[in-house]
């Protein structure tokens, strides 16, 4: 869900390349000007490819940007003499002109003088790719800490440290299945930031030191985020960490970086950069909605509510292995259509989804635990798949509520 | 003395039915001649033809994963498919293609190139081939047993790994008997040139091949059993209750990916030291002059080989290592640029003012210094350790090593099979055919790689069968350039199938510059060379 960040958004000038620019303060008739022709530019951004590193939205991604920026002249300057000199040769030293060989075949100086210059050389690079390591690995004196926990297949957030303490959100991609799924050759059209959008964003504040721990529940994930040259393993059992510090405000999309299983493609990372003002405000409802989730699991809920919501978690959690259709697939995910444990009673498949399971169909695969999800997502999820496609009717006990899947957690 | 042609032997199994030479036992015929075979140069043709089919088999595999991503979306395969496709391509080009391929190239040409009648264990060699096959059916085999093959990578992390199904317990055997095939052909590679050398060949008046040979069989027998250990590892947290890459019991994942790439950055030199071998033999030979710096050579093979051992944590740099751990490996990776660069040097300086022409070994030998130094400076930029904080486990990374292993490491084998065809059947290949398949297969390389540093850079992860709509150009282009790619290597196919059967009759020099004990042989040499070794000066 869209944090509300305020007016700032209607402000929010894009630059030729798509990316936000600063706003309010500048909101004026240059800024508009820009934002116009920026518009315009916006949508043929969208269509260009790119050739290098996107724009760095940190003091550190602008170094490595540079750093790459000089790796690549050296190395254009180096193949320019390099090549240059081998296809002189190839154009002056054939036999087809005439080129009688000559025979020498060693000199030791020129053996020397190629080992110690490109020493040299190396070492030149060497030096400021320590100074750019050593600010990457500094992650002390952070303004805010949050920890990401990589999940099959999705990312959940806590806010440790810092303003916004307290705050929990899961970030699963919003992207919906019937713009991937192109089995039939037919799909709906597929949005700007395709596979690169979530349900809840993380929010920080700009020109702020956030130190993000990362950590996994199960397989080794990696958090990404390249507009600010960060990439941090996840890995389950430890925590890590890195830092960033934004420098504009905008919103800034990454992908996990390491295998992790079959939805590793679509388990993004969003982070919304945005004033001081605005990410007070925006901790003051995420709080709300913190209690609010919790008290949600307490009170009872109706069968259409549940029904609703879901139908939006079975979708966005559920679907990926077991289908729109609760067909699963043969071999690999069992149907949940006629299923003997959604069918039977409901503790069961509260518990099966609290665990995960060993695989069915394989010994070692395996449903990855879904107790990262909030009490009343799962009873909901739950619900939906008792009263969806046949199993209408047929199951034991057709509703769930947050509560009995609270009391089930160990 | 008369001699049965190798190459008719080859074309025409079980047509000829006289005594061999020396009045030995009259040698099987058909199937069983090549079952139970010892002769080293029956072995390399098995090893090279192994090598293809399994080369068919990955780039079948890597159509279909281009195939899936020529679009953004999901048109073809499931994404847990998908993820056994990307892992299968890599392990069977890198298992059953690559390296094989050059133990094909070692066992036809090492004895020949020292001086002696074979390799020092022939009955081991024949093991170290037909092990090869089975362990082909076990992995392939993998598709079709529930949940399908390995979908974790040819690096095949845990705890990934310890949520496959059986294909990954296939894997595992798989690879073992592969581990096991390489270090026996390696024992056999070093006791060969070690002690079998014609009197007169000193280790210093080697071919550069033998040498790149004698360096990988060392790394090889230093590092297959740790792949051992890290797969069996796995094997047993998997089934048998152990917590080696678990935390919960007391283990780390992260302990598997310093085991597997202590194998794995050595294995990557192992895949590529004999293509310097071979380059090394073409350059000399279409250049009519003298390899340069032959010393230096030596020595810049042995110091890559050392330093390939203190690099492995540069696959690693996202995991969370502390600084002067990163740095260290860093450092230690930029270094093997020098001894790298060295060696691209001194091909030059062959080159430099001999006298060129440009057959398809050549072409494929420039080919390959140019192509692979791009990939060598991918390689370069990689191990500046800010820089692959961005380009870890994205397309660039994804084209520096198939510029390196493709462009590098096959192509060095093509330029080795064009060089050596005629000497081996007696017949020189079509060079029209020859110079069709090295223009198509660089421009459509080029096509399929290139971009994909563009898409590493711009944000596209790897092991992915979908993107967003921003890297969809790019993908387009690779996929095409990839058809293009798999479509030429047929051309390969039919030339090297059209010279086994028949052309015009090789010379024994058969290249005006080559140089080297094998080409003082007949071409085809006869089924058993230098049985009375030669003096060498």
């Amino acid at each position: 869900m869209r944090s509300p960040l305020g007016n700032a958004q209607r402000f929010a000038v894009r630059d030729g390349a798509g990316r936000v620019r600063s706003t309010r303060r500048r909101g004026r008739l240059p800024g508009t000007l820009l934002g116009a022709g920026g518009l315009a530019a916006a949508a043929t951004a969208l269509a260009q490819s790119r050739y290098n590193l996107q724009p760095p939205a940190s003091a550190v991604a602008q170094e490595i940007y540079d750093l790459h920026t000089t790796m690549l002249w050296i190395c254009t300057v180096i193949f320019v003499a390099v090549f240059g000199t081998m296809f002189y040769a190839i154009w002056k030293h054939r036999k087809s002109v005439g080129h009688v060989p000559a025979q020498f075949h060693e000199s030791t100086t020129v053996e020397i003088a190629w080992t110690l210059v490109p020493l040299v050389i190396l070492i030149g690079m060497a030096i400021p790719a320590t100074r750019v390591l050593l600010q990457i690995k500094d992650t002390s004196n952070p303004d805010i800490t949050i920890k990401a926990t990589g999940y099959q297949w999705k990312w959940g957030y806590d806010y440790l440290s810092g303003e916004g303490q307290g705050i929990s959100l899961l970030s699963a991609m919003s992207t919906p299945r019937d713009q991937i799924d192109r089995y039939d050759g037919t799909g709906a059209p597929q949005g700007e930031h395709y596979l690169l959008e979530v349900d809840n964003a993380i929010t920080v504040p700009v020109g702020k030191k956030v130190r993000i721990l990362t950590t996994a529940e199960d397989v080794i994930h990696s958090w990404w985020l390249p507009a600010f040259g960060v990439k941090q393993d996840a890995i389950p059992g430890f925590v890590r960490d890195t830092w960033f510090r934004a420098d504009r405000e905008g919103v800034f999309r990454g992908q996990c970086a390491e295998l992790c299983g079959k939805e590793h493609g679509f388990m993004p990372i969003v982070v919304n950069v945005v004033s001081a003002q605005q990410y007070t405000a925006w901790v003051g409802e995420q709080l709300k909605k913190t209690s609010s989730t919790a008290a949600e699991a307490d009170k009872v809920w109706s069968k259409p509510d549940l029904l609703a919501r879901g139908e939006k978690v079975y979708g966005s959690v559920c679907a990926a292995c077991h289908q729109p259709t609760g067909q699963g697939i043969p071999n690999a995910f069992p149907p949940l259509e006629g299923s003997k444990v959604v069918l039977g009673p409901s503790a069961e498949q509260v518990k099966l989804v609290l665990a995960g399971r060993k695989g069915v169909f394989t010994p070692n695969s395996q449903m990855p635990s879904q107790a990262m999800l909030s009490d009343a997502d799962i009873a909901a999820a739950i619900t939906y798949t008792r009263n969806a496609w046949s199993n209408k009717d047929k199951a034991a006990a057709d509703m769930v509520q947050p509560a009995e899947v609270k009391a089930l957690r160990q | 003395m008369s001699s049965t042609s190798h190459a008719e032997d080859l074309a025409h199994g079980h047509e000829h039915d006289h005594d061999h030479d020396h009045g030995h036992a009259h040698h099987p015929r058909g199937f069983m001649r090549w079952l139970t075979t010892t002769n080293h140069k029956d072995i390399g043709t098995l090893y090279l033809s192994f090598s293809f089919t399994m080369f068919l088999v990955g780039g079948i595999l890597a159509l279909g994963i281009r195939a899936e991503l020529f679009k953004p979306g999901l048109q073809l395969w499931h994404p847990e498919f998908f993820n056994q496709l990307t892992s299968m391509h890599g392990l069977i080009m890198v298992f059953g293609a690559i390296m094989p391929g050059f133990v094909g190239f070692a066992n036809w040409l090492v004895p020949m190139q020292v001086g002696a009648p074979d390799m020092a264990f022939a009955r081991l060699n024949n093991w170290s081939f037909w092990l090869l096959p089975p362990a082909a059916i076990l992995l392939v085999g993998s598709f079709f047993v529930p949940g399908g093959a390995v979908a974790a990578g040819w690096t095949i992390y845990a705890p990934l790994t310890l949520q496959m199904g059986p294909g990954m317990d296939l894997a595992i055997f798989a690879l073992h008997i592969l581990g096991a095939s390489s270090i026996m052909g390696s024992i056999n590679i070093i006791v060969t040139i070690l002690n079998m050398r014609a009197p007169g060949m000193t280790l210093m008046k080697m071919p550069l091949f033998v040498w790149t040979w004698l360096i990988t069989a060392y790394l090889l027998i230093a590092v297959m059993p740790v792949l051992a250990g890290a797969i069996t590892m796995t094997l047993t947290d998997r089934h048998f209750g152990t917590s080696f890459f678990n935390a919960a019991g007391g283990g780390d994942p992260v302990l598997f990916q310093h085991v597997f790439w202590f194998f794995g950055h050595p294995e990557v030199y192992i895949m590529i030291l004999p293509g310097f071998g071979i380059i090394s033999a073409v350059i000399p030979a279409f250049a009519r002059k003298p390899l340069f710096g032959y010393s230096s050579m030596v020595y810049a093979t042995a110091s890559i080989a050392i330093l390939s051992f203190i690099v492995w944590a540069h696959h690693m740099f996202t995991v969370g290592m502390p600084a002067a751990g990163i740095l260290f490996f860093m450092y230690a990776t930029v270094l093997i640029a020098v001894p790298t660069g060295v060696k691209v040097f001194n091909w030059i300086a062959t080159m430099w003012r001999g006298s060129m022409t440009f057959e398809t070994p050549m072409l494929f030998a420039v080919g390959f210094i140019f192509v692979f130094t791009m990939g060598g400076f991918t390689g370069l930029i990689l191990a500046i350790a800010p820089i692959d904080f961005q380009a870890q486990d994205t397309y660039y990374v994804v084209a520096h090593f198939h510029y390196v292993l493709v462009a590098g490491s096959l192509f060095s084998m093509f330029a080795g099979v064009y060089y050596w065809l005629p000497k081996w059947t007696g017949h020189m290949y079509n060079e029209t055919l020859g110079k069709w398949h090295f223009w198509l297969s660089m421009i459509f390389f080029n096509v399929t790689f290139f971009p994909m540093h563009f898409l590493g850079l711009a944000g596209m992860p790897r092991r992915v069968p979908d993107y967003n709509l921003q890297f969809a150009d790019w993908n387009m282009v690779a996929s095409i350039g990839a058809f293009g790619f798999g479509l030429s290597q047929l051309i390969f196919l039919a030339c090297v199938l059209k010279c086994i059967k028949g052309g015009p009759k090789a010379t024994a020099q058969v290249w005006e510059g080559a140089q080297g004990l094998e080409w003082t042989l007949p071409s085809p040499p006869p089924y058993h060379s230098f049985e009375v070794p030669p003096q060498v000066k």
